[in-house]
């Protein structure tokens, strides 16, 4: 690290799990003796060399890392401003970021000894990297996934039958991601002793929102060597989308101590933030309690959560990872929302201008980068972590484009 | 000395089980929550837990969130419940009563709000099912202050450690869940759940209470001889959203009666 560069001190979570006010372990008795278990070992594991080095071997051979970065030059040419860079995720086996912590906590389950391993999905993306890890290592795998979302990601849910999973349609509530964490928590709950519990994004009780993050850290370690060799020097700004915020902490963390880089989240606006149909927690939640943390919450004067809406399922969540909320509140990063409308024009400008489909949650952080190049100078860099790839987004592209595929 | 612990004391000096069931206020509407309460008490319920409704509720199996959605979609908030457990206490002052929900809608109130409120209402006791211990203890501090109990929970997973903290903490009684799930899941072990209770009731010094899963008087009665009290949830949920308008309080009664008589006929 350059000498000459102000370094943010920074030191979360707590032994508790306490970001600022946010984070914490907020379960119910039946769940403590295995969040308790799952801290101990995990403690154990993240600095035990084996461990680490299996990680390594398996991001390298079997996800495809590290994932390159891309410049996107006819895009950057197309704006007239600061350069456009993408931090390719959407290269990953199985197509997304996911899959760095998928693989992260399956290495631990099995540690643990347990044979079956259950998740929650909302655009499919986690429930396909789960069900792949549990088929690459025999596990049994079974994945929750709202009514509403296995419509909208039919494809994701046959990818994950051919994987062996079982995927189950969640029925309650407002059968969105929210609905499908709460059902793969009775599921825990109930067979406690033999399953692991996957959760896929930077919530839940601790240690969950830091093994997550550390797990996709690996995306901004690679980030600061990667742009140095590209272009000598770090980006001006990191984007990245967020619903519950893992790939935005993966690439967000590394870079946190680097005072001079703006990181920048990006939520969904949905129909615009006045519609009140939008998903965008930090931008106009209020901080509460859901799904064992306290973090921003879209929630009604009662503190009853209220239905999200974003053209993402990936994003359609009404809390976000309590380390995000923190963040927000003491300045280190910054969170803007982008609609529908322009999360989809700037998945068609990625289509065409650079032949890189994006996945629409990822199409959101485009959007942003789009929205500021322009107002930059052309010697500063965005970097845009594009997470995902949109392959498994065609139907939902085409039915708003009034086409039947 | 509180409600709940006069129930206990006056209860044990009869050699008699407290009998605890548990509803959703607002399900099948607000107005049936005071009668319903009044119908277990002529029933033989001895304290009553209050369900506040939650739109997440991550504890609860696929009946009380159906009853939760109900009164959800009649609009019922906390506010409503302590309207009604303040109804209630205009024409009944002994019966304990006991909220039991979701940390969220209490943050949203505000604990300071939400103490005063509940205290003058005539509320005894308050089970946060997502907040453990080490989460409470701010609430803990403001609901002493007003004079109510803090109920927390044991499970068939919790260590002899944790068993020994949370019994020095608890106030009112504990509540041990005597199955690893939801609430109305599959039946218990009855021999296994009441060698836990033994083990926990050698730490404890408040009562301690069993529940999740009981769902007939004889389950009650073998947990009877065990544990100081029953608790009845998703069975009365059940047949509440089972009952027409016309039949739904004698059906209320005549549930408890059968878990009484059960109880009573214990040891």
């Amino acid at each position: 690290m350059n000498a000459i560069e102000k370094v943010f001190e920074y030191d979360m979570p707590d032994s508790q799990g306490y970001f600022g006010p946010y984070g914490g372990a907020f379960m119910s008795e039946t769940l403590v003796a295995a969040i308790d278990e799952l801290k101990h070992q995990y403690e154990r594991y993240r600095q035990d060399p084996e461990f680490l080095a299996e990680l390594t071997y398996e991001l390298k051979h079997y996800v495809g890392r590290p994932s390159p970065i891309y410049h996107a030059k006819r895009l950057t040419a197309q704006l007239g401003g600061a350069q456009i860079y993408l931090k390719r995720e959407d290269l990953n086996h199985t197509g997304a970021h996911k899959i760095n912590n998928t693989i992260g906590q399956a290495m631990l389950a099995r540690r643990m000894g347990k044979r079956r391993v259950i998740a929650e999905t909302g655009a499919g993306q986690h429930g396909v990297a789960t069900a792949t890890v549990a088929a690459r290592y025999g596990m049994q795998c079974v994945v929750y996934m709202g009514s509403e979302d296995v419509h909208r990601q039919a494809q994701n849910v046959y990818r994950m039958k051919l994987l062996g999973a079982e995927v189950v349609p969640v029925e309650s509530g407002s059968k969105t991601l929210k609905d499908a964490m709460n059902e793969a928590m009775r599921d825990w709950v109930t067979h406690v002793d033999e399953t692991f519990y996957i959760i896929g994004t930077v919530a839940g009780p601790h240690p969950y929102p830091t093994l997550v993050r550390d797990f996709n850290a690996v995306v901004g370690r690679e980030c600061l060597t990667q742009m140095p060799d590209l272009i000598g020097k770090q980006p001006d700004v990191v984007l990245a989308c967020v619903g519950g915020g893992s790939n935005a902490m993966g690439i967000f963390y590394p870079y946190i101590p680097h005072e001079s880089v703006r990181l920048i989240g990006v939520e969904a606006a949905g129909d615009g933030l006045s519609s009140g149909r939008h998903a965008a927690s930090l931008s106009a939640g209020i901080p509460g309690v859901l799904h064992g943390n306290r973090t921003y919450l879209l929630q009604d004067a009662h503190g009853q959560i209220i239905e999200t809406h974003s053209i993402s399922a990936g994003l359609d969540y009404p809390g976000v990872g309590p380390e995000h909320s923190w963040l927000k509140d003491c300045g280190r990063a910054s969170y803007e929302a982008i609609t529908d409308e322009e999360a989809l024009h700037a998945f068609h400008s990625l289509c065409r201008l650079e032949g890189i489909i994006p996945a629409l949650e990822s199409s959101h952080a485009v959007a942003q980068a789009m929205k500021m190049a322009p107002t930059m100078s052309p010697e500063q860099v965005l970097l845009v972590n594009l997470s995902g790839r949109g392959d498994k987004d065609m139907a939902t592209v085409a039915e708003r484009s009034g086409l039947l595929l | 000395m509180s409600r709940i612990a006069t129930t206990f004391a006056r209860l044990a000096g009869t050699a008699r089980k407290a009998l605890i069931p548990f509803f959703t206020v607002g399900d099948p509407q607000l107005e049936m929550a005071v009668p319903i309460m009044q119908a277990l008490v002529a029933g033989g319920a001895d304290i009553l837990e209050l369900g506040v409704p939650f739109s997440d509720p991550m504890a609860d199996g696929p009946t009380i969130q159906r009853s939760s959605e109900r009164a959800l979609s009649n609009g019922v908030t906390l506010t409503d419940v302590l309207a009604v457990v303040a109804e209630f206490r205009q024409t009944d002052t002994l019966t304990p009563v006991v909220l039991m929900g979701y940390a969220n809608p209490i943050e949203r109130l505000g604990f300071a709000t939400f103490a005063r409120h509940a205290q003058a209402a005539g509320v005894d006791g308050v089970l946060v099912v997502d907040y453990p211990p080490v989460e409470a203890r701010r609430f803990k501090e403001t609901l002493s202050q007003v004079d109510i109990d803090t109920i927390f929970l044991l499970a068939p997973t919790t260590t002899e450690t944790r068993i020994q903290e949370i019994a020095q903490l608890a106030t009112g009684y504990l509540y041990y869940v005597s199955l690893r799930g939801v609430t109305g899941a599959a039946t218990i072990d009855v021999e296994a759940v009441a060698a836990q209770v033994a083990r926990i009731r050698r730490q404890a010094t408040v009562p301690v209470g069993v529940g999740f899963g009981i769902r007939d008087g004889e389950t009650a009665r073998c947990l009877g001889e065990v544990a100081d009290a029953i608790v009845v949830g998703s069975r009365l949920v059940e047949t509440i959203e089972s009952s027409s308008k016309g039949e739904l309080l004698g059906n209320v009664e005549g549930l408890m009666r059968e878990f009484r008589h059960a109880l009573d006929n214990a040891s």
